[in-house]
């Protein structure tokens, strides 16, 4: 089922997100992902994740379609030229996988493997407008494909507290013109910016699902200031994070503020996509306390 | 050794408005430079009337060079809307960024040819792309400035105008867009995919 029909349908979305391990091994994930079944609309696969060699994308999508989870197949532009990512994205539509979240992707520079060469064939803008022309029954250089062709949602990300936030807008002016149906966001924990970004990205009649990351110690909240683009913890929840160390500790401050943070976002957007960053057996917890 | 090669006629024309004023660098005795087809071009396509004035330079890649000319034409380039510059894309960031306000394209594309070293080397840099992408941003090579070499705009991975693979790299893609915003101009907003087969 594709994202975007539930958009139309007006309903409030809610995704999350599994990491493949490094190694083959997915009995953990799959567990994962089957607890949140029935909770989220569709689970995001992270493709080789800050640039760190792990699992396929591809192939844990296709896992997760075997027990029936709708996967939202992430696709980065790092490591493949136009050739693979368009055969892989072929691939996807034989495997019946109809979301995709189409990115950029991180330098290789910042991963496991910095000796690596970085790909960047295409951006993310180029690979939404390759996937519009598979769908249009060609492939990006012109030749026809064979057969009926694929069909997708095709997902974008935005980062709506960036500083300054205009590049964004244009960017993402430009994923909506070359096909973007829906965005998920760089993690908000500014409700005030989240709602001005969303006042100027209205005009792109786009559905915005807001993304949440639990905050799980206040030395990664910290770390988020110095190190990632678009992201700012407050003070005020670094406070809260400091207040009641067990609490912390145990993840029940992080669940609070990912469900207040919920809360407030909610009248703003279409959905929300968690990324738990593998504290995915808090995800239900914190569904429950935001009343999703 | 290195080649500039005239753009195609079509994009020249659509990035000229107003007046113009022309530049062309004859510097590198080791570039294969296209005098005659730019005269050619010039002549067929830009109307006499419409030229502020004209310019040939020696090594346009050096600075001072470059800013000592701009002084003796100051009045023919303030007049000019455009500056039309036909050198290697080194030459044309340098005049880009001495005449932040004025709209700088380039004529030319510089295809890499195996041996070129590099003459007066600085700030800026060109990686010989064979497609010469200046006329999309503001005379910043998005080749050589940005880590991706990404041509539809940032990867959104800057923290504080740096770039998210060296802290100690301004994001070229900021860059651009603040002498984007300073010309008063928008990113175009056509999709651009890199093309490997000039090089
Ligand atoms: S886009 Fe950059 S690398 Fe390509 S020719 Fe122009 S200056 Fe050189
Ligand atoms: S941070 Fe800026 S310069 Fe660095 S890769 Fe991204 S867009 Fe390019």
């Amino acid at each position: 089922m594709k994202l975007s029909e539930l958009f139309e349908q007006k309903k409030f979305v809610v995704t999350s997100e599994i990491g493949p391990p490094k190694g083959f091994h997915l009995e953990k994930i799959l567990h994962e992902a089957e607890m949140l079944k029935g909770r989220v609309s569709a689970i995001n696969v992270t493709d080789n994740q800050s640039s760190v060699m792990r699992f396929g994308s591809l192939a844990t999508c296709h896992f997760l379609k075997d027990k029936n989870i709708e996967p939202v197949y992430q696709v980065v532009c790092r490591d493949r030229n136009r050739i693979a990512l368009q055969s892989d994205i072929l691939s996807a539509a034989a495997f019946g996988i109809e979301n995709l979240l189409l990115l950029t992707g991180d330098h290789t520079k910042l991963g496991d493997h910095p000796q690596a060469k970085s790909v960047f064939d295409l951006d993310s803008v180029s690979l939404i407008h390759t996937v519009k022309k598979l769908e249009e029954g060609v492939d990006i250089a012109g030749n026809k494909l064979d057969g009926e062709p694929p069909r997708f949602c095709i997902g974008a990300v935005v980062s709506p507290c960036s500083e300054p936030l205009e590049p964004q807008l244009i960017k993402m002016e430009k994923k909506v013109k070359a096909g973007a149906q829906f965005f998920q966001t760089q993690a908000v924990y500014e409700v005030d910016k989240f709602v001005k970004f969303i006042e100027k990205a209205k005009q792109f009649g786009v559905p915005i699902m807001a993304g949440i990351v639990i905050l799980k110690t206040v030395g990664m909240a910290k770390y988020m200031n110095e190190n990632v683009a678009g992201i700012h913890v407050p003070d005020s929840l670094i406070e809260e994070l400091k207040k009641d160390k067990e609490k912390t500790k145990s993840g029940q401050t992080g669940i609070e503020i990912a469900a207040r943070l919920i809360k407030e976002l909610k009248p703003h957007c279409e959905g929300i996509h968690l990324m738990p960053l593998g504290w995915d057996d808090k995800v239900s917890k914190i569904l429950d306390m935001a009343g999703l | 050794m290195l080649t500039t090669q005239i753009k195609n006629k079509e994009e020249i024309i659509s990035k000229l408005s107003g007046s113009t004023f022309i530049i062309k660098c004859i510097g590198c005795k080791e570039v294969l430079f296209p005098e005659t087809e730019i005269d050619k071009f010039i002549s067929e396509n830009i109307e006499k009337n419409k030229i502020t004035g004209r310019l040939k330079i020696d090594y346009l890649c050096n600075q001072d060079f470059s800013q000592a000319y701009i002084n003796n034409h100051k009045v023919e380039i303030e007049k000019a809307e455009t500056i039309l510059v036909f050198s290697c894309g080194v030459g044309v960031q340098v005049m880009a960024s001495l005449l932040e306000n004025k709209k700088v394209i380039t004529g030319c594309d510089t295809i890499y040819i195996n041996g070129f070293q590099g003459l007066t080397v600085q700030n800026y840099n060109c990686a010989q792309c064979g497609n010469c992408y200046l006329n999309y941003t503001a005379g910043i090579c998005p080749i050589t400035a940005c880590s991706k070499g990404l041509l539809n705009g940032s990867c959104g991975g800057a923290k504080n105008g740096k770039c998210e693979v060296n802290k100690d790299f301004d994001c070229g893609w900021e860059k651009i867009y603040n002498r984007l915003l300073k010309l008063n101009k928008k990113p175009k907003e056509e999709i651009l995919i890199r093309d490997y087969s000039n090089l």
